[in-house]
């Protein structure tokens, strides 16, 4: 069997506050493949959030091992963890763009840390845009887009500088249900052409049934289930995911059927 | 009323304010760049080292963290008396507006300090980590993304520390420093020369409220280009 791109294996992270000790991941496995759509699901504080931090180091791990590609994370030098994140785009659920950059600007900004010449970055950041839809906005402030564009820049700002993952954090969580729909089409445009290993975490299954090709179900800070989308949707055998499913068939509302309401 | 004023605003009068109106202008341009650059480093240092920060040495942060908070604790005329024999060994003299800069100097650094801190406090933790997932580093994340991003509060703060210094020299002025203050306490209230306290007091309103004006509108042509307003 060939290495998988990425290794997560028995990885352990205890936050400790006001002594006492919180362990928000407990001994989680996980294979992901190189140039897949992954998905992770749960419900809030399943340990979702942290799990991707600890893909980039952001949160540094308690205990187990996480390697992407060649880099072994939990063992990364100081000064290798930022080349290494300089590798890896993360978008965000608030977008996080800077107010003080123009779209053309927050795009250029990983390029600029990454010490690239002023003509690549012009060019790059150009070829950027119009990938993702928004070359006319480049002069635009933050402050004039919409949430979807915001978000086209976020993405526009994660893969900059050539990443070979991308994560996305509840990416479409604060969209309306149209814009969040061209945004995960933006997404699974890019994996088609870049070829690019996207993670992807939401408490949405709509999202995921309709973006990923592979998913994991976290619950209290344990894989409580893995496998394909089509399997899982088929046949939950997880709690979270059977809630997650029956409540996504049968959400109806009483005053639309027609019963009774008192 | 222009009678009034005419009266006011003598030759005699003006003679003793325009210098002294110097003086005080002279103090406040050499004293804010000192401060703001000792601030913008202490306010900067406050904030990275905490212990959640991007850099953290808790010790020094919370010894940093005291000295800082026993310096605004202190009364800022007790602050100039303990900082003129320092000014005496840093200028050779512990009178005058160049000794009144280093006293100014020492009394508004660490206000302007915490107010820098409390400005890139307000810098939103997102956008340090989306510069941080970014693999940007301590100093990128500073000068590329802190300051810029808090700028316009930066700049209503630069003007409030500016104000401060000018109020601060008038209080300096009773020990010699000259300046407008020193001015309003010689004449106004040792000789009862209503008239002179009054001009200074003017020129001193109008010295702060313009300043005012003037980082106002700079501040909201920041934000109105950035459409945040």
């Amino acid at each position: 069997m060939a290495v998988p791109f990425i290794e997560i294996k028995n990885v352990f992270k205890i936050f400790t506050s006001h002594k006492q000790e919180f362990e928000v991941l407990k001994g989680i496995n996980l294979d992901i493949e190189k140039g897949d759509i992954f998905g992770i699901v749960g419900f809030s504080g399943a340990g979702k959030s942290t799990l991707i931090r600890c893909i980039n180091g952001l949160e540094t791990i308690s205990s187990g091992s996480i390697r992407v590609g060649k880099y072994q994370i939990n063992k990364l030098a100081k000064k290798d963890v930022n080349i290494y994140r300089q590798k890896i785009g993360m978008v965000f659920q608030h977008f996080n763009l800077f107010d003080s950059r123009t779209v053309y600007g927050n795009v250029s900004f990983p390029l600029e840390i990454a010490t690239k010449k002023k003509e690549e970055i012009h060019n790059r950041v150009l070829k950027i845009l119009d990938l993702v839809g928004i070359v006319n906005k480049k002069d635009f402030y933050p402050g004039q887009l919409s949430g979807g564009q915001k978000q086209r820049v976020g993405i526009a700002r994660a893969l900059a500088n050539h990443p070979s993952i991308l994560l996305s954090d509840e990416a479409t969580s604060a969209l309306d249900p149209v814009t969040s729909m061209s945004v995960l089409d933006l997404l699974k445009d890019i994996n088609k052409k870049l070829g690019l290993t996207i993670i992807l975490i939401t408490h949405s299954l709509d999202v995921v049934k309709y973006t990923c090709k592979n998913m994991a179900v976290l619950e209290n800070g344990i894989i409580a289930e893995k496998g394909s989308v089509k399997k899982i949707f088929e046949n939950p055998q997880s709690t979270t995911a059977k809630v997650f499913i029956k409540h996504n068939a049968h959400l109806s509302n009483p005053y639309l059927s027609g019963e009774e309401v008192c | 009323m222009l009678n009034f004023l005419a009266k006011l605003f003598r030759q005699e009068t003006l003679d003793i304010i325009l210098p002294a109106t110097w003086q005080t202008l002279y103090m406040v341009l050499v004293a804010t760049p000192i401060t703001i650059f000792f601030g913008l480093l202490f306010g900067i240092s406050l904030y990275i080292t905490d212990k959640n920060g991007l850099y953290p040495i808790p010790i020094f942060n919370k010894t940093f963290g005291a000295v800082i908070n026993a310096v605004l604790a202190l009364p800022s005329m007790i602050v100039i008396i303990l900082a003129l024999p320092i000014s005496k060994f840093i200028v050779g003299v512990s009178y005058g507006p160049k000794a009144c800069i280093i006293a100014l100097t020492i009394v508004c650094t660490p206000i302007f300090s915490r107010l820098v801190e409390s400005s890139i406090l307000e810098v939103s933790k997102g956008k340090i980590e989306a510069a941080k997932s970014m693999g940007a580093s301590t100093c990128d994340i500073i000068f590329k993304v802190m300051l810029p991003e808090a700028l316009p509060t930066l700049i209503r703060n630069f003007i409030v520390l500016t104000i401060t210094l000018i109020s601060i020299t008038a209080i300096a002025g009773t020990f010699g420093a000259g300046g407008l203050g020193e001015v309003a306490v010689r004449f106004g209230y040792h000789r009862f020369k209503i008239d002179i306290l009054l001009v200074a007091v003017l020129v001193l309103l109008v010295l702060v409220e313009s300043l005012q004006f003037l980082g106002d509108r700079l501040s909201k042509r920041i934000l109105k280009k950035r459409h945040l307003i």
